[in-house]
């Protein structure tokens, strides 16, 4: 179903280069997918995999030392121009991982909700913000009331929400979630993932969803990337990669992943992934279809492995 | 079925006193710790939790304090407790413990192995290159590589995992009778959480250890309890052998808790949530504590707090649906799945 649709967003060849020039660290190393209108797209990693990087470089936080972004088809990584730049912070709105760390101590939530409006809302009269700060609360299940206390008076729950509801009051049409349950109680987690995806529903946005626990990200996302070291191995539509997972990685991950049933668990066997396995002195790994919508990074002897097991 | 029991909890009841007004964090809980198993702890942040562990370690902050109750262990009595130099005979030697975040509970200025020689030598009077020598074996034994060279180096050369390995070699290295893991896996990523929880489990066996795992996600702890206790608000619910409480859970706390694990979300349909916040512990709580948020709450559980009835000799819930009289209430539909098995998930 994805084909015919038009991608929002598309990453292609990104390189994200920390350090100096000369010990270069390649955070994100010629990483390529699209993200289609009204989806929800995985990006899952361990920590240090380089997930949070992509979703930072989207965003233009982190420069990008090589390929390219595109959004609606125009080119947003690099030098761009002030209008689309202003353009994009409105459109491009980011959920934050530590609902303690993310909001502004010392700013009630009426403030923190309303920044962007501060700083890209126009001429909006005081009437007019205060409407748009009760919308936006009530939208995220929380009072209008709130906005004139202060983010410790929240529980972990609470304080997630305000930090969805300012980035909604921009009115976005992309939003990159970036570990957004990791830091909340499974009580909880279940309450946002089900607003995240209320919010999709009514408004008819897109997410890119980053996070390393794989039972989450099968929950939310339409198709999901694995992410090693800075590289892709493998994406797919999720029932797909959690059907038949072709990359070692990935059934290391997902072998990981904790079962509520001792029984299963009892059976289960923990897959370890050694990147070893793989003899790339010869044939280099490439990316490549292995069925419609499913890519995986594999050499040439390892293409044929997977096929057979495909089959 | 007759087993040695090691630490016995009786009717215990902590306080807090904040800003004047005393908040009720523990409310009555009875627990036997049996020798040798593993017994795992589950709550929501702020069901107490944690608390309860800190009382068998003499951890509780300076405005809290046990009004009512007893916790025996070889004979002696943890409320009784007046100095530090009696708790210091307990912390670490019989007793030891593993917090959640490695980054914090390391010093980041010390070696990781003048921390693990640290506690050899202040609990087995180890010193210089003996000392040296069991730290390395015990970082072997938490499978930390090229342990030699680990030993002299700093907590901010480890990775994550490797750094709460440390933190288990800190608490192993005392030989403690039980081990406390008070969220061992929360701040690591999945792959990570599964190695760890390996470990913890091999590490259980060959040290003869008996462990207490404390968590907010069921999830975690199928495969490494035995026995599983789920709190909510200061009190435990149910109690019961870990298939018990999976495949055959009675509180409706506990179904909601498992309920609302994604792993067991249906996809395009909202999970279950859990309505409303848990109850305000300054006030006095008549009746069932979960009551308001449970949908299918009876009348009395508004009114009485309900008793423990007795599923099977192991497992006990409290919640008044057990009753004889109590109409017949179903468990939702994700925790019949469940029973049959979710071995199709994954």
């Amino acid at each position: 179903m994805a084909e015919n649709r038009e991608p929002l967003l598309q990453v292609k060849n990104l390189e994200v280069t920390f350090g100096t020039r000369r010990h270069p660290f390649h955070a994100v190393n010629g990483v390529s997918f699209d993200i289609y209108e009204g989806e929800t797209f995985g990006l899952v990693g361990e920590s240090g995999s380089g997930k949070t990087t992509i979703g930072r470089s989207i965003i233009r936080i982190n420069p990008v030392s090589g390929g390219e972004i595109r959004y609606k088809n125009q080119k947003i990584s690099g030098k761009i121009s002030k209008e689309l730049d202003r353009r994009l912070t409105r459109e491009i709105q980011m959920i934050f991982q530590d609902p303690m760390a993310s909001l502004n101590e010392r700013a009630k939530v009426d403030y923190i909700v309303s920044e962007g409006l501060y700083n890209l809302g126009g001429h909006l009269s005081e009437a007019e913000r205060r409407d748009k700060v009760d919308t936006a609360l009530t939208d995220v299940g929380l009072l209008p009331e709130f906005a004139s206390r202060f983010p410790h008076e929240f529980s972990g729950g609470q304080r997630q929400r305000i930090g969805i509801a300012r980035a909604l009051i921009m009115q976005p049409q992309f939003i990159i979630a970036d570990e957004p349950i990791s830091a909340l109680d499974v009580s909880i987690r279940a309450q946002v993932l089900n607003l995240l995806s209320d919010l999709q529903k009514k408004r008819g946005l897109t997410y890119l969803f980053i996070a390393h626990d794989l039972s989450v990200v099968r929950f939310i996302s339409d198709r999901i990337a694995v992410i090693r070291k800075g590289v892709l191995v493998e994406l797919a539509e999720t029932e797909t990669l959690f059907a038949h997972p072709l990359h070692p990685y990935t059934r290391a991950l997902l072998s990981a992943i904790p079962l509520p049933d001792p029984q299963a668990e009892k059976n289960k066997k923990l897959l370890v992934y050694d990147p070893g396995m793989h003899d790339y002195s010869v044939k280099k790994p490439e990316w490549c279809e292995m069925e419609p919508g499913h890519f995986v990074l594999a050499n040439e002897p390892e293409i044929a492995e997977y096929k057979k097991a495909l089959e | 079925m007759e087993q040695e029991i090691l630490l016995s909890v009786k009717n215990l009841e902590v306080k807090f006193d904040l800003r004047g007004r005393t908040l009720n964090a523990i409310r009555g809980i009875s627990l036997d710790l049996y020798k040798g198993e593993s017994l795992a702890i589950v709550g929501e942040s702020g069901s107490g939790k944690s608390v309860l562990v800190k009382t068998f370690m003499g951890l509780l902050d300076a405005n809290g304090r046990i009004t009512d109750g007893e916790i025996l262990y070889n004979g002696q009595d943890f409320t009784k407790f007046k100095t530090e130099k009696e708790w210091l005979a307990i912390r670490g030697k019989e007793l030891a413990m593993v917090l959640q975040d490695p980054m914090t509970s390391l010093n980041p200025l010390k070696t990781v192995g003048f921390q693990i020689c640290e506690a050899l030598e202040l609990h087995q009077g180890l010193k210089g290159a003996k000392a040296k020598e069991a730290a390395v074996s015990i970082l072997e034994d938490v499978g930390i590589t090229e342990a030699g060279r680990r030993f002299s180096q700093y907590p901010h050369e480890f990775s994550g995992g490797m750094r709460q390995r440390a933190v288990i070699a800190i608490a192993v290295a005392c030989r403690p009778k039980i081990l406390i893991c008070d969220e061992p896996t929360t701040a690591l990523d999945v792959t990570i959480q599964a190695q760890i929880l390996n470990l913890l489990k091999d590490l259980k066996a060959k040290y003869d250890l008996t462990t207490i795992y404390i968590t907010h996600d069921l999830g975690v702890v199928a495969n490494v309890a035995d026995r599983i206790a789920v709190m909510y608000a200061g009190d435990i619910v149910e109690i019961g052998k870990c298939d018990e409480v999976f495949y055959n859970p009675r509180h409706p706390y506990t179904w909601a808790l498992l309920s609302s694990l994604p792993q067991l979300g249906v996809k395009g349909e909202n999970l279950y949530s859990i309505k409303g916040a848990p109850p305000n512990l300054f006030t006095h709580i008549a009746g069932d504590a979960f009551a308001p948020r449970n949908p299918r709450a009876l009348k009395i559980d508004f009114v009485k707090r309900p008793p423990y009835f007795d599923v099977s000799p192991t497992h006990k819930a409290r919640t008044w649906l057990l009753d004889p009289r109590a109409p017949k209430v179903d468990p939702p539909e994700s925790i019949r799945k469940l029973r049959q098995g979710v071995s199709a998930n994954g």
